[in-house]
C-alpha cells in the first residue's frame, strides 16, 4: 500500500477502531439506543459524558416519534391534502432528525473530536447503531 | 486496517479518476467519480423508477393488474351507467365517484411506490464487530449453537430477535425479511403482489386506506350499476336494459366477486388495526391468549382507538435508505472540518467499497455453494430453506415446512434451526396463509385468479442470491441456502466459520 497520496491523506488520522451502539428494544419498537459505556471507550471518555449524549439522542428521538394531538393533526391533514402538503413542509420527524444531526455535530466539535473520537449520525446507519469511530493517539495532535 | 484496504483502493480509484481529469490533485473536495445515486448500487431486489423517486418490488405483473381492473372497471362505469344515472337521479353520484376513483388510485400509487419501511443492510464494519460479539459470546469451543438470536424483554414479553444472514444484522421486532425482495422491512405484514410491493412500516397505512376506500368503491359501483339495471328495466324490460349496457354487465361481474374477497380483506385489517398486530403476528397466533395465559400483545396501546390512531396518524418515519443519496465517493469530503479530522467522508466512502466487497463476497459463497450442491444432495437430512413453488405451494402443511419439489428436504421448525429459515419462512407464512387463513381472507380482486397462486413463485421466478451468480441448481435459492446446506453441529461450525472468515476478509 503504496503512499502515493496527496497531502490531505498524510495529515488524516488513522481509525484505530469503531465501536457501536446498540439499539434498546426494551420499550418496544421506538428509536432507543443503549446508554450502556462501552469498555474501549475507557480511556477517552467520561462514563457520564457518553451516557448525557446518548439520553439526549434518545429524547429527541421519542420526541420525534411522539403520539400526540399534534402529530394526529399533522397525520389528519396530511390525508386530507392527499399527502401533497409534504411536497411544501417537512414532516415532523424530518424536522427532528435535522435536530438530531445539529446536535450531533455540535457533541462532536465540542465533545468528541478534542478527545479524537467521532459520532456518526444513526440515521446513517438506517437507525441500527451509533457508530464512534475511534481514532488513533496521534492523530489528535495533527488533528488540530 | 480499514484505512489499509480503503488506501489501496483509493489507489485503483486514483488511476481510474486520473483517465477522467488531468488535475486530479486541484479539487481534492469534489467527488471524481461519476455521481452514482445510492439507489443504483441497492443490494435488495428491488425496482426503482424516475431516479430512485418510486421504489417497487421485482414482480410487478399483478400490480399493472389490479390497475387495469380499476381503470377499466371505474371507466366503464362513468361512461356507461353515470350518464343515465345522472340524468335520472341526481348528478352527485359521478361526483362522489370520482372522489373515490381518484383517492383508490392515489392511495394505490403511494402504496405501491413508496420504501415500505427497508432497513439498510449492515456495514461491514458492524458485520465484523457483531460477529466479534457472537464469538464472545459462544465462547471458543468448535462446537457452535447454529440459531442466532437475541432475547430481549419488551413490556414484559420475551421477543426473540433474530439474526438476518443476508441484512447481517439483528432484525428490530417486529421486523422480517422479505424474500421476494430480499430485504428486511420494518413492521412487516405481507408482501403484497397485488400492490407490488411489501406492506410495512411506511406504507400500511395506505395500504389500509387503499382497501378500504376500494371498498366502498367496489360498493358503490355495485350498487348503482344494479340501480341502473332495475330502473332502465323498468321502463324497457329488463333483457333490453341488459343489451343497451352491456358493459353493466361486466361491471356487475366484476364488483361482485371483488366485494367479498376486499371487503373481507379490510375488515380483517381493521382488526389487525385495532389490536396492533400483523398479518405476520397474527397468523403465527404469536399474541393469541391461546399460547399461553400470561401471552398478550406488547406493542398494543391498550385501547383500540389509540391503536387505530398510532396505525393511520402517526407520525410517518422517514425512508432509511435514502435512494436519492450519491454513493460517497472515495475521496474525503470536507463534510465539516471538525478541527482538522477529515475522515468523517472517509467512514462513508468505505461503505461504496464495502458494497463492492460485499458482492464479491456474497458471490464467491454462491460459487462455493454451487460447487458444493452435488456433494450436498446425497445427504438426506439437511435442514433446506427455500421458497415454495406452484406444484407444491398449495399443499401446505400446517405452517411448519416449506417443501421445495425435488432432492430438498422440508425443515420442520421442531430443528434447531438457522435464524435464517425462518425470515422466509415467516414471510411466505404471511403470504402462503393469506389464501386459506378465515373466511374472507382471500386477498384477490376478481374471482378468475386462482388464489394461491398470488404469493409463489415459479422456479424460474425464484430468486437467485443478490444480483450476482445464479447457481442454476434445483435447490431453490434464497440467502437463506448458504446457512442451510450444511447438516446441524459440524456442518454449522464449518459454515461459521467459513461465514466469519468471510467477514473478516471483507473487513481487514
Amino acid at each position: 500500500m503504496a503512499e502515493t497520496h496527496s497531502l490531505q491523506d498524510l495529515q488524516q488520522p488513522a481509525v484505530s477502531s469503531k465501536v457501536f451502539v446498540q439499539r434498546d428494544y426494551s420499550s418496544g419498537t421506538i428509536c432507543r439506543f443503549q446508554t450502556k459505556f462501552p469498555s474501549e471507550l475507557e480511556s477517552r471518555l467520561d462514563k457520564q459524558q457518553f451516557e448525557e449524549t446518548i439520553q439526549a439522542l434518545n429524547n429527541l428521538y421519542a420526541e420525534a416519534e411522539k403520539l400526540g394531538g399534534k402529530s394526529y393533526l399533522e397525520g389528519c391533514l396530511a390525508c386530507l391534502t392527499a399527502y401533497t402538503i409534504f411536497l411544501c413542509m417537512e414532516t415532523h420527524y424530518e424536522k427532528v432528525l435535522k435536530k438530531i444531526a445539529r446536535y450531533i455535530k455540535d457533541q462532536n466539535e465540542k465533545i468528541y473530536a478534542p478527545r479524537g473520537l467521532l459520532l456518526t449520525d444513526p440515521i446513517e446507519r438506517g437507525l441500527r447503531v451509533v457508530e464512534v469511530t475511534i481514532f488513533e493517539d496521534r492523530s489528535i495532535g495533527s488533528g488540530r | 486496517m480499514h484505512l489499509g484496504v480503503s488506501e489501496s483502493m483509493r489507489e485503483c480509484e486514483y488511476s481510474q479518476i486520473s483517465t477522467r481529469s488531468s488535475t486530479p490533485m486541484e479539487t481534492p473536495y469534489k467527488k471524481r467519480t461519476p455521481k452514482k445515486r445510492k439507489w443504483e448500487a441497492f443490494p435488495g431486489r428491488n425496482k426503482f423508477y424516475c431516479d430512485g423517486r418510486i421504489m417497487m418490488a421485482k414482480q410487478t405483473g399483478v400490480f399493472y393488474l389490479t390497475l387495469v381492473l380499476i381503470l377499466v372497471t371505474c371507466g366503464l362505469f362513468f361512461t356507461f351507467d353515470c350518464p343515465y344515472l345522472a340524468q335520472q337521479l341526481t348528478p352527485i353520484i359521478p361526483v362522489i365517484g370520482g372522489v373515490l376513483f381518484l383517492f383508490v388510485l392515489g392511495t394505490l400509487l403511494r402504496t405501491s411506490f413508496s420504501d415500505p419501511g427497508v432497513l439498510p443492510r449492515a456495514t461491514s464494519d458492524e458485520a465484523a464487530d457483531l460477529e466479534r460479539q457472537i464469538d464472545v459470546a459462544n465462547g471458543s469451543t468448535g462446537y457452535r449453537p447454529p440459531p442466532r438470536t437475541k432475547e430481549v424483554v419488551i413490556n414484559g414479553q420475551t421477543v426473540k430477535l433474530k439474526y438476518c444472514f443476508t441484512c447481517k444484522i439483528f432484525r428490530p421486532p417486529r421486523a422480517s425479511h422479505c424474500s421476494l425482495c430480499d430485504n428486511c422491512v420494518e413492521r412487516f405484514d405481507h408482501h403484497c403482489p397485488w400492490v407490488g410491493n411489501c406492506v410495512g412500516r411506511r406504507n400500511y397505512r395506505f395500504f389500509y386506506m387503499f382497501i378500504l376506500s376500494l371498498s366502498f368503491l367496489t360498493i358503490f359501483i355495485f350498487a348503482f350499476v344494479i340501480t341502473h339495471i332495475i330502473l332502465s328495466s323498468h321502463r324497457n324490460g329488463f333483457l333490453k336494459a341488459l343489451k343497451d349496457s352491456p358493459a353493466s354487465v361486466l361491471e356487475v361481474v366484476v364488483c361482485f366477486f371483488s366485494v367479498w374477497s376486499i371487503v373481507g380483506l379490510s375488515g380483517f385489517h381493521t382488526y389487525l388495526i385495532s389490536s396492533n398486530q400483523t398479518t405476520n403476528e397474527d397468523i403465527k397466533g404469536s399474541w393469541s391468549s391461546k399460547r399461553g395465559k400470561d401471552n398478550y400483545n406488547p406493542y398494543s396501546h391498550g385501547n383500540i382507538f389509540t391503536n387505530c390512531c398510532a396505525a393511520l396518524c402517526g407520525p410517518l418515519p422517514p425512508s432509511l435508505i435514502d435512494r436519492r443519496g450519491f454513493v460517497q465517493s472515495d475521496t474525503p469530503q470536507l463534510a465539516s472540518p471538525t478541527n482538522g479530522i477529515t475522515m468523517y467522508g472517509a467512514t462513508q466512502s468505505q461503505q461504496s467499497h464495502m458494497c463492492d466487497q460485499d458482492q464479491c463476497i456474497q458471490s464467491t459463497k454462491f460459487v462455493l455453494q454451487a460447487a458444493a450442491t452435488p456433494l450436498l444432495q446425497q445427504q438426506s437430512s439437511e435442514p433446506v430453506i427455500l421458497t415454495a413453488s406452484p406444484e407444491n405451494g398449495v399443499s401446505l402443511p400446517g405452517r411448519t415446512s416449506l417443501a421445495l419439489g425435488g432432492p430438498c428436504t422440508s425443515l420442520p421448525l421442531g430443528q434447531p434451526t438457522p435464524p435464517t429459515s425462518t425470515p422466509s419462512l415467516s414471510c411466505h407464512e404471511a403470504t402462503d396463509m393469506l389464501p386459506i387463513h378465515g373466511h374472507t381472507h382471500n386477498h384477490s380482486h376478481p374471482l378468475q385468479e386462482p388464489v394461491a397462486h398470488h404469493h409463489f413463485l415459479t422456479p424460474e421466478e425464484v430468486p437467485s442470491p443478490p444480483g450476482m451468480l445464479h447457481c442454476g441448481s434445483p435447490l431453490g435459492h434464497s440467502h437463506t441456502v448458504q446457512a442451510g446446506f450444511y447438516n446441524p453441529a459440524s456442518q454449522d461450525s464449518l459454515h461459521e466459520d467459513s461465514v466469519r472468515g468471510l467477514v473478516k476478509l471483507s473487513s481487514v
